[in-house]
């Protein structure tokens, strides 16, 4: 019992509690932290959880059932920490945050990856309610819907329809620019700058939005050559 | 027999769930097939109403999963259709009184002996949405052609998706031709286009609809409704069958004329 119990790590922080999970199988280090929980009932009472889950792969039902047991020990979870970018997508879906006040010390690993040449290739259509951040540059073969969000240190290319929120250059890199097949985006943000919302376009043609000579946001019809 | 479960779900409230499953069992049921429906929505039971079966319960789903009463108890038959039959929600609980894996047990249960089990999910992306559709075999997505309601399908679909219950498919309700011709309402093409899923079915604006959920009498069951027509298509869908498209804008030409001389809206 005491072997599995030191399976996740469990300690306070600003936010709530935090649990660190290790690399351990999933389940083992579910029951652990269950068991945990139900050893000292009134500390974990009306809890604020946030879990440090490393590089486990978690699929949605994984944590909606954590998220249903933790709730019927009056515990919220309300925060995953992962380093593998399924399981932060999964966390984004059930609403979760993925971020805490306190930054990872595995941080600069990130930000190393965030080089000019790195991009993110998603390859299906964003759906409301996803965000997809990433240090580097941004590519979407698919559609992003509206009450999506993408948000970019570098440039995002959209083979599709922009119809979401798209922030290219979030860090401050004003020369960032932003294309898509059609660009009838609601806003547009490139570093600080936000577009007014872009009509729909009849007959789309593929457009590149950046910070023109009078730094101002605009978009144009991409040419090519 | 072995029951396919279908889910009925849309984020947005008022959209017409409820509507659709009421109708959708009982078009079933008149093809004679064995349907259950179990109301999803603890707490804020509305199915029951619309079949026009209030009345009638005695013991809830709540019960069943507490173990207060045996799942036939819990069985309301229809008062028109022997082989349909409602699970009612509780409405003095919350959506925590169930779990995803109590609905799953109890689905497994229902299905050697009903050829369907349709769930009516409650709104929103929470806890009741997740109990509803962790038994669902088939998920099908209902939203009105309006912009609140398809973000809201889109999100749904989206979650569907990262759940791995395969692509919904989608019952766009409440359509109004007119409207949709003068440019003022979305269009099927407008709302498919965005969602990108399967269409099984429009439903056109009808105020027969509304009733006869208040007649607690769902509008398959009048010959004449034209949206009472797009659910018995959508049944037939269910059930493997081609079923073309109904022809919504025939108000306008020939057609419209011959039911305004025949005093048929």
């Amino acid at each position: 019992m005491e072997q599995i119990t030191s399976l996740v790590q469990i300690k306070g922080i600003r936010d709530g509690l935090l649990a660190t999970f290790s690399d351990a199988p999933w389940e083992d280090q579910y029951l652990s932290l269950l068991a945990q929980i139900g050893e000292r009932p009134a500390f974990f009472q009306g809890a604020r959880l946030a879990i440090d889950v490393g590089s486990q792969i978690l699929k949605v039902n994984d944590l909606v059932d954590l998220r249903d047991h933790l709730s019927e020990r009056n515990i919220t979870l309300w925060a995953v920490i992962s380093e593998s970018p399924t399981t932060e997508h999964t966390s984004q879906l059930l609403g979760l945050a993925t971020r805490i006040s306190k930054p990872r010390p595995q941080e600069k690993t990130h930000v190393d990856a965030a080089s000019d040449d790195t991009a993110l290739f998603v390859n299906k259509t964003l759906r409301s309610g996803t965000r997809i951040e990433f240090p580097g540059n941004i590519v979407v073969m698919g559609d992003v819907n509206p009450g999506a969000e993408i948000v970019a240190e570098g440039n995002v290319i959209v083979w599709g329809r922009v119809r979401g929120m798209i922030h290219a250059g979030a860090k401050g890199n004003r020369s960032a620019f932003i294309c898509a097949l059609d660009l009838s985006a609601n806003q547009l943000r490139i570093a600080d700058e936000v577009s007014a919302m872009l009509k729909p376009q009849k007959d789309p043609k593929p457009e590149i939005a950046s910070i023109n000579s009078e730094g101002r946001l605009q978009a144009e019809l991409w040419h090519t050559g | 027999m072995t029951a396919q479960v279908i889910t009925v779900t849309s984020g947005k409230g008022g959209v017409g769930k409820t509507t659709a499953v009421a109708n959708l069992a009982t078009a079933l049921a008149a093809d004679g097939k064995k349907v259950v429906c179990m109301d999803g929505d603890i707490g804020l039971r509305n199915l029951d109403v619309i079949m026009g079966l209030e009345n009638r319960i005695v013991y809830d789903i709540v019960d069943v999963i507490e173990g207060r009463c045996k799942l036939k108890q819990a069985m309301i038959r229809d008062k028109h259709y022997p082989d349909l039959y409602l699970i009612p929600a509780a409405q003095t609980r919350d959506k925590n009184a169930v779990s995803p894996s109590d609905m799953t047990r109890i689905c497994n249960d229902l299905r050697p002996d009903a050829d369907f089990v349709i769930i009516d999910s409650p709104a929103g992306i929470e806890r009741g949405f997740r109990n509803a559709i962790a038994p669902a075999d088939r998920v099908l997505v209902v939203t009105n052609p309006e912009v609140s309601a398809v973000r809201d399908a889109d999100r749904v679909v989206g979650i569907l998706e990262a759940e791995e219950k395969g692509s919904p498919s989608l019952i766009l309700n409440r359509l109004n031709p007119t409207l949709v011709r003068n440019n003022d309402m979305l269009s099927a093409e407008d709302v498919l286009d965005l969602l990108g899923i399967q269409l099984i079915g429009i439903v056109p604006e009808d105020e027969s609809v509304i009733i006869g959920s208040n007649r607690g009498a769902p509008v398959v069951t009048d010959a004449k409704s034209r949206a009472g027509q797009a659910f018995r298509n959508i049944a037939k869908r269910l059930q493997g069958q081609e079923i073309p498209f109904m022809d919504l804008e025939q108000q306008g030409g020939l057609w419209g004329a011959i039911q305004k001389l025949t005093g048929r809206k």
